[in-house]
């Protein structure tokens, strides 16, 4: 079954994949190592899983500002998710996606939804996201 | 700007700053009269052509513009077993910064050295750390501006004017109040890193009121709140009542709105807090103390000597680092003090402009670090692969000579 759940994009842009979804906000540097793809934090859920190619659905960023740098190093070395989706705005997280964009013609699209939107994607959903913030979600088979 | 008329690296910055303000929903830019750039701290083939782009594109910073941390000790690096291809680009790094007119303060304890911001002041600051004690407790005005981001805000000196740079978004959120915690516990610098992890996790970007804590509160115990604070979250301003500027009283501190919620914060959760900061545990084998995460002070300085003293000349261990990161500003006031004797006969290691995160001076074979900071303690798990436990200096200390760790039991409350 096909929903649609319509967000602001902060970075807009088409992108699809499947979605890995987290309760815990992420600070990408210290937390995400842009080499592997993979969540390093030891006290998030989603610690020791790669995002690469994926949505990651998260709740909002915090800690170092350095994650703007991370995640343009992720996108020069193909490590990137496909697509961020967050419950509030990621200002760091933006910034590194306008500069991979501005610099390698390459970004990751970020949009906002609101939070009980978020809450209702499941991993293993598959996600295509418009330009416009429109979010076409394929649910994965449960059960 | 936009045209180019300020030349290409002007144009560029304008342009991010653009489309940030989009982000942020700002309708118009400010201006800003300071910057600490965040932008040198990682080494990166990205950040390098980064800051190499707006060199050669003529870029030349419009305000004093301060330096956080770069990712080598330019003095040290051979000593400490930086491989050269790894400090050639560093200092490529290094370089396009001061190049472009920044002052080479090399800390991330800015407020602690040169070119303090004054209350009010609006500024484009990066390092979450510095953001948080920025706008708390100096009462300067920035947002928690992400590393480019700070480079585009110092080059064309403006920002999108929106978030704390406001008054009216200042004010307080959230409620921590104190109850019930030892008085002699507003003394010990852990409970200060205690309540930054509790108040990181609880609020995430909210602005906190704390209630409860003591006005002879110190600038390091401040830091080390805020530090832990960013990490935990993504803090960037607290109030503290009778103690940050902008928090003389209670309704101060919520600008006369009442608290979207009040938290009661007592010794149990820190208590818990507390256990949640180290994954090692007592009697482990030590690798290595690292010390000054944010950058060691020179009061710092001067307790460490203490407790180094009251080892009464025993020895570090075989085998234990000591580290200690600093600023050349600290640095050179310690150079002048009567400490450096006994810091070089413990075998201390200062190092200098940099941070162990960001620079390859920690083996990977180093299991179990000590340290006294929350933020540290937050990171090195996942940014070292190693255990990390948190205690006080003379901890430390204690530890180093022992070779395994050591703390002394903190109480909590006041019975």
């Amino acid at each position: 079954m096909e929903r649609i759940l319509v967000g602001r994009p902060i970075v807009a842009g088409r992108a699809e994949g499947e979605a890995i979804v987290s309760r815990e906000p992420l600070s990408f540097w210290g937390g995400f190592d842009p080499k592997t793809g993979a969540i390093i934090d030891r006290y998030h859920d989603r610690c020791g899983e790669s995002i690469e190619g994926k949505v990651f659905v998260f709740p909002q960023e915090k800690g170092s500002c350095t994650g703007s740098a991370v995640l343009l190093e992720s996108v020069r070395l193909g490590k990137a998710p496909a697509a961020i989706i967050s419950a509030e705005v990621t200002p760091i997280l933006a910034l590194g996606s306008i500069v991979a964009d501005q610099l390698y013609d390459k970004y990751v699209p970020i949009l906002v939804l609101p939070r009980e939107n978020c809450e209702a994607i499941h991993d293993g959903d598959y996600l295509l996201i418009q330009a416009d913030g429109k979010v076409r979600v394929n649910s994965a088979k449960r059960g | 700007m936009l045209q180019g008329e300020f030349g290409g690296a002007a144009k560029f910055a304008m342009s991010i700053l653009i489309r940030m303000a989009d982000v942020y929903e700002a309708t118009e830019l400010m201006d800003i009269t300071q910057a600490h750039i965040d932008s040198c701290a990682l080494l990166s083939d990205s950040n390098l052509e980064f800051a190499e782009m707006l060199v050669s594109r003529g870029g030349h910073v419009s305000v004093p513009t301060t330096l956080n941390m770069i990712p080598l000790d330019l003095q040290n690096w051979e000593r400490l077993g930086v491989p050269l291809g790894f400090a050639v680009k560093a200092q490529r790094l290094a370089k396009a910064y001061t190049d472009m007119g920044c002052i080479p303060t090399w800390t991330c304890a800015p407020y602690q050295g040169y070119l303090t911001p004054r209350f009010g002041q609006q500024i484009a600051w990066g390092e979450s750390n510095a953001i948080v004690y920025a706008n708390s407790v100096l009462g300067a005005r920035t947002n928690r501006y992400g590393d480019f981001l700070d480079i585009c805000a110092a080059i064309t000196g403006r920002v999108p004017k929106v978030g704390l740079h406001l008054e009216e978004n200042r004010r307080g959120q959230i409620l921590l109040r104190l109850v019930g915690i030892s008085p002699l516990l507003f003394k010990n610098d852990l409970f200060y890193v205690a309540l930054g992890q509790l108040m990181g996790n609880i609020t995430q970007n909210r602005i906190p009121v704390i209630e409860g804590l003591t006005e002879n509160v110190t600038g390091d115990q401040l830091k080390a709140l805020g530090a832990a604070a960013a990490s935990f979250g993504a803090v960037a301003l607290f109030h503290a009542v009778g103690v940050t500027p902008e928090a003389n009283t209670l309704e101060e501190a919520f600008q006369g709105y009442a608290p979207e919620k009040t938290i009661e914060i007592g010794p149990s959760d820190l208590q818990k807090a507390w256990n949640d900061l180290s994954t090692g545990v007592e009697g482990t084998k030590l690798g290595a103390v690292v010390l000054g995460c944010p950058h060691f002070s020179f009061d710092e300085f001067r307790r460490l000597t203490q407790a180094i003293e009251e080892a009464k000349g025993h020895p570090r261990a075989p085998g234990v680092r000591f580290v200690v990161l600093t600023s050349q500003t600290s640095y050179a006031l310690l150079q002048r003090s009567d400490f450096m004797n006994t810091l070089t006969e413990f075998g201390v290691e200062i190092v200098l402009d940099t941070c162990p995160f960001h620079s390859p001076f920690i083996s990977p074979q180093t299991k179990t670090i000590m340290t006294n900071s929350g933020k540290f303690a937050y990171y090195a798990p996942g940014e070292l692969s190693s255990h990390v436990v948190v205690g006080s200096i003379p901890d430390c200390v204690r530890s180093a000579v022992a070779g395994t760790v050591i703390r002394e039991e903190l109480r909590w409350s006041v019975s």
